[in-house]
């Protein structure tokens, strides 16, 4: 028998084993790489909802955070050449919309209002100087954002590839859930 | 806190979010760690993003106040990852 030392283990009290288990799981959870990455998921794509996934995206790359936006249905038209100057914003069933002037309802969906809710809401995030879309997605490419087109509403709408922004990537569902699964932020706007 | 003296200096003043937090993010690649980047902005919301920013980065918030009608933060750079 090999002569060892005896080692005198002191045996913990409960407070010190849930304070040695509360640090190693602080510990496990800095680690996760799922803290650091964020899915988002684009659906629409009128003016008014251009704005939160290039928001959240652009933030999140700027925190450290590995950010991908997946576009699909209405969402696809954010990510074409011409989206910037082809944008509008619909007052139809958005009550919320704030309006110089109260419109009833019934007037939201007449010929030029379509025109009127648009050239207010950017002349409104122009004055309040909010980045423009155009600048929002240069800064989510710039901070390393992934754009992911959804192939199969492509087809349905008959886009193609060089519709495009440079850049783009393309997939389908089982993509983003494979990334998604593996992300702490995951976001359906 | 004592006065700190900062590397570089960006100007975020006018530009609200996500711009003051992704321009800092650009600014801060080009230090190293240890060095310390001032930013000035004058989106209120900065109070809450910054810090938050700083803690997801890693790059410490070694003080912030309003200066002169803005708000001034200091951040020293974290170590790379």
């Amino acid at each position: 028998m090999l002569d060892e030392p005896r080692v005198q283990a002191t045996p913990l009290d409960e407070e010190s084993v849930r304070r040695i288990v509360r640090e190693e799981i602080e510990r496990a959870m800095k680690r996760d790489p799922a803290a650091r990455k964020a899915c988002i998921i684009a659906s629409k794509g009128t003016l008014d909802w251009a704005y939160p996934p290039f928001i959240l995206s652009a933030a999140a790359a700027a925190a450290g955070m590995d950010a991908s936006v997946f576009f699909t249905f209405y969402g696809l038209s954010l990510i074409t050449k011409d989206y910037a100057r082809r944008a509008k914003v619909s007052p139809t069933g958005n009550p919320a919309m704030p309006m110089p002037v109260p419109v009833a309802d019934v007037f939201a969906g007449m010929p030029g209002m379509k025109a009127v809710a648009t050239s207010m809401m950017r002349a409104m995030f122009r004055r309040k100087n909010v980045a423009s879309i155009g600048e929002l997605i240069d800064a989510a490419r710039d901070a390393g954002v992934r754009l992911v087109a959804c192939q199969m509403t492509m087809d349905v709408f008959g886009y193609r590839p060089s519709d495009f922004i440079e850049g783009v990537e393309f997939g389908g569902a089982a993509a983003f859930l494979n990334e998604a699964r593996r992300a702490h932020v995951t976001l359906f706007i | 806190m004592a006065h700190v003296n900062e590397d570089r200096l960006l100007d975020a003043r006018g530009l609200l979010c996500p711009m003051p937090v992704v321009k800092a993010a650009k600014e801060i690649k080009g230090l190293a760690p240890g060095q310390v980047l001032k930013v000035i902005a004058t989106d209120r919301g900065a109070i809450a993003d910054f810090p938050a920013w700083a803690e997801a980065t890693g790059n410490a918030l070694l003080e912030w106040r309003e200066e002169e009608g803005s708000l001034a933060f200091w951040f020293r750079k974290g170590e790379e990852e």
